[in-house]
């Protein structure tokens, strides 16, 4: 019997038509865990570096995490995984909701899609029956309008639903998959679901999940429920209150928008508008939220709400969480709240990335206003603020004019328009929009972070270290005395010894070395949650959170029945991570792609931030180019790997980690 | 009729508070899975969320009795504007629907309020608060058992036929 996972995969040639139900290798389990982890080893075992976003042999993988299903709280992500066309990197967006454990209760860890439909269909699996159903009649239609008629259509209510818009059909290289309240939104996953002609994939489970030792598992959750209790009745003092909680961040709840609106920058991620909290917009603001919310609402087994029900106005009910009231409205420089609620329930319909698409928006107002882009681009646009924007999203998911260049993102458009567009795609990492933060003094760790992370988007990467040093020296002890979540208590001197200003602050402090330590930790963090299936807010990406190095590896020994130890799991997931960069690497991704904007924050130190970047490499394993060596990889037990990367001259003889 | 002392046993359904984690349906099935703890699935829960996002409605209802025949009429509520499909407020496992069945063997299952708990745990694992479980004693007229046994399992036969009921007894008593 297997335990946790399902030990099925649900493979689909969508050319021919074929689908097989197929028992995966037990030995993965110890190798990669599940979720991401086995996503990568697929994706580097099928996927040639040859092989781009939108033929026919990239795969598009639909993963639930190795503990989805089980009663720990929060574990339900549903990974994506695909050679993404913004990036040509390896892609995995993620989203919460009730997809990933309805489809490991219907039988699978994963479904496999290759090659593309002859035409537009959707995928319905009903535990051990499969269709490929036709959805000529579900052409155009919003992402989340597909969910319910879906439903209705099949009868059954209780099916999970993940759909694409009118973006992810069109091939927007911005479009994103919609399930519920939640999204996989980063890096084009809706447009690889497209290009492959797959308007959704519904799924209905009724099968059992096993846990080895269930007894054993409870007595680990009982212990984090406390925390969770604990945790949600003493927010953390010292920190913002959006960072003081568990869970995603609570932007349905919280209607105090201060530090956003003023510390990120508005437009195309240009300007801090540091006076524009004024008593005026706080209550009408208050007021318009707390109109449009009916209901906070969770994802599978999990005790925190960061999802909004939402009717405003005239706007037909939708669901929303995090940042994505802010972006549009910040994109556009619109002060009215109203405008966030609206134009969001268009963009989910559409199916698009909430972070991105704003910016390419901006993007192309600020090409507009620089005579770059011209009237003739703009003909028929409205000139308010408002409605220019919600022109341009009609262009781009459609592929209409200049959408149609749009819709390939900041970077690819500046490219194709040329004329000095190029100066205006000043946000992006990797070829990917990055958050609207712009700000003076260079940090080092979130140099490193948005450096040289496979995820190409900073909100998940960051998460167990404070984003700033604490003022006071009585505070800092305060936090440090009550840490348990550490991996190792030399962090607690690390954070003492942390000074916002003067001597041990940024740039050079916490020194390279420390920085690639702590950068580590989190890192292995994600990658922990990723391949579990926990929800980042749970884990990874908040202060002080419920799970951690301590209690993962009981949760997932008493769940497989695998004797697994703090140790054991990080080579496990360091595995993957590294075979994730090989397979980046044997695309052609080296040490001049892992940049951070150039204006992300006033002050640079070229020679200092090398140091950091070489720093980290050694400290990884990796070579001056960012691959890694061969002495790394045979420690990870992926001497194949090597063998690959030698082959292709990617990694050279003889080159080590100590010629950083 | 003699009187005996009856302990009613309530869970209490704050349904505004829900926010649809189904958490409950997690934990019942866990629990009622022999042995304890060893498998879950929310199809085996003898709780159930009743869902329609959209319409703003989750709606936690337990499993009750078994029924033979689905009943000839259905009732449709209004509550505050929303409007709940029929059937949605009946606990009943009935031929018209696969809810609180086992989805295997298709057998009615039932809310026993976690026998052997102190609280029922779906109450306990609720972080909402949507749930709360209280115990009142009363007085009752000492009811005829033998008559409902009966009665129950008559209709059952005419459901499953003999055979297939004898079979699922005698299972049923090598398990205890
Ligand atoms: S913490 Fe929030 S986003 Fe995460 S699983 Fe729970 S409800 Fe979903
Ligand atoms: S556990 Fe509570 S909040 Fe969650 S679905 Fe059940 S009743 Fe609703």
């Amino acid at each position: 019997m297997r335990y946790a996972e399902t030990g099925y995969n649900l493979e689909i040639d969508l050319a021919t038509g074929k689908i097989e139900r197929v028992e995966t290798d037990p030995n993965l389990l110890g190798q990669h865990l599940g979720g991401l982890g086995t996503n990568v080893k697929l994706m580097w075992d099928r996927v040639p570096p040859e092989t781009k976003a939108f033929d026919p042999e990239n795969l598009l993988i639909f993963s639930n995490g190795l503990l989805c299903g089980t009663p720990a709280f929060s574990m339900n992500r549903t990974v994506l995984s695909f050679v993404s066309p913004q990036s040509d990197l390896l892609a995995y967006p993620m989203m919460g909701g009730f997809w990933a454990t309805e489809l490991k209760f219907a039988g699978y860890d994963k479904v496999i899609f290759r090659n593309k439909s002859p035409k537009l269909v959707y995928i319905y699996i009903n535990n051990d029956k499969v269709e490929i159903r036709d959805a000529a009649h579900l052409k155009g239609k919003g992402a989340v309008e597909t969910q319910e008629l879906i439903r209705e259509e099949l009868k059954e209510p209780r099916a999970q639903v993940a759909a694409i818009g009118l973006a992810g059909e069109n091939r927007v290289f911005t479009a994103s998959i919609e399930q519920g309240r939640s999204s996989a939104s980063r890096l084009g996953g809706g447009a690889v679901m497209g290009d492959k002609n797959i308007k959704a994939v519904a799924v209905r489970g009724t099968k059992d999940v096993n846990l080895a030792r269930g007894a054993e598992f409870m007595a680990h959750m009982k212990d984090i429920t406390k925390y969770i209790h604990y945790r949600n009745n003493n927010p953390l003092p010292g920190v913002m209150t959006i960072l003081s909680g568990i869970g995603s961040p609570q932007e349905m709840k919280h209607t105090d928008e201060k530090w956003h609106t003023e510390s990120f920058a508005w437009g195309n991620a240009r300007k801090r508008r540091k006076d524009f909290w004024t008593k005026d917009i706080e209550k009408s603001w208050k007021e318009t939220q707390d109109n449009a919310i009916k209901r906070f609402v969770s994802c599978f087994n999990c005790p925190q709400q960061c999802g909004g029900l939402i009717t405003h106005g005239d706007v037909s009910s939708y669901m929303m969480k995090c940042f994505s009231k802010l972006t549009y409205l910040m994109g556009a420089y619109v002060d009215d709240l109203d405008f966030g609620f609206r134009i969001a329930k268009r963009a989910f319909e559409y199916g698009v990335d909430s972070f991105s698409t704003p910016q390419i928006l901006a993007f192309a107002v600020e090409l507009y206003e620089a005579g770059i882009l011209t009237d003739k681009d703009f003909e028929g646009c409205p000139t308010d603020k408002e409605g220019r924007f919600v022109w341009l999203l009609d262009r781009l998911v459609r592929r209409e004019g200049i959408g149609d260049v749009l819709a390939d993102g900041t970077y690819w458009a500046a490219r194709k328009i040329g004329n000095g567009a190029e100066a205006y795609d000043h946000n992006t990492v990797k070829k990917h929009e990055q958050m609207n933060i712009k700000l003076g003094m260079l940090d080092p760790l979130y140099y490193l972070m948005y450096a040289t992370n496979e995820k190409i988007s900073i909100t998940q990467i960051e998460g167990n270290w404070p984003q700033g040093a604490f003022p006071s020296r009585e505070d800092r002890e305060a936090f440090v005395a009550d840490w348990p979540q550490l991996p190792d208590d030399k962090f607690k001197q690390y954070f003492l010894d942390w000074n916002p200003r003067g001597e041990n602050s940024n740039p050079y402090y916490p020194t390279p070395q420390m920085c690639s330590e702590i950068v580590d930790w989190m890192e292995m963090l994600h990658n922990v949650d990723d391949a579990i299936g926990l929800c980042a807010g749970m884990g990874s990406f908040c202060l002080k959170p419920p799970y951690h190095i301590h209690n993962y590896p009981k949760l997932i020994s008493a769940a497989t029945g695998m004797d697994l130890d703090e140790e054991g799991l990080k080579k496990i997931v360091s595995r993957s991570r590294n075979l994730h960069r090989a397979f980046n690497n044997r695309r052609g991704m080296t040490r001049a792609d892992e940049k951070p904007p150039e204006d992300h924050w006033k002050h640079r130190f070229p020679e200092y931030e090398e140091q950091l970047l070489s720093t980290y490499y050694t400290y990884k394993g990796w070579n001056h180019d960012g691959v890694p060596t061969r002495e790394k990889l045979m420690e990870l037990d992926l001497g194949y790997v090597a063998d690959d990367l030698e082959k292709r001259g990617i990694l050279k003889d003889g080159q080590n980690k100590e010629d950083n | 009729m003699a009187k005996i002392k009856k302990i009613i046993k309530t869970i209490t359904v704050d349904a505004d508070k829900c926010n649809g984690c189904r958490s409950c349906e997690v934990i019942c099935s866990a629990f009622h899975s022999t042995p304890k703890y060893s498998t879950i699935n929310t199809a085996r829960a003898r709780i159930h969320v009743t869902t329609h996002r959209l319409k703003n409605i989750w709606l936690p209802v337990f499993a009750g009795d078994y029924v033979p025949a689905e009943c000839g009429c259905r009732d449709k509520y209004l509550l505050d504007g929303k409007e709940y499909s029929e059937c949605s407020f009946c606990r009943a496992a009935c031929p018209s629907r696969d809810l609180f069945k086992e989805p295997d063997s298709g057998l009615p299952l039932k809310c026993d309020m976690c026998e052997g708990e102190a609280t029922p745990l779906c109450v306990e694992w609720c972080l909402n608060d949507v749930l709360t479980y209280q115990e009142r004693e009363e007085e009752v007229e000492e009811p005829v058992m033998m008559g409902d046994l009966e009665k129950g399992l008559e209709s059952l036969v005419a459901r499953f036929g003999l055979d297939k009921l004898t079979g699922s007894l005698t299972r049923l008593s090598r398990k205890d």
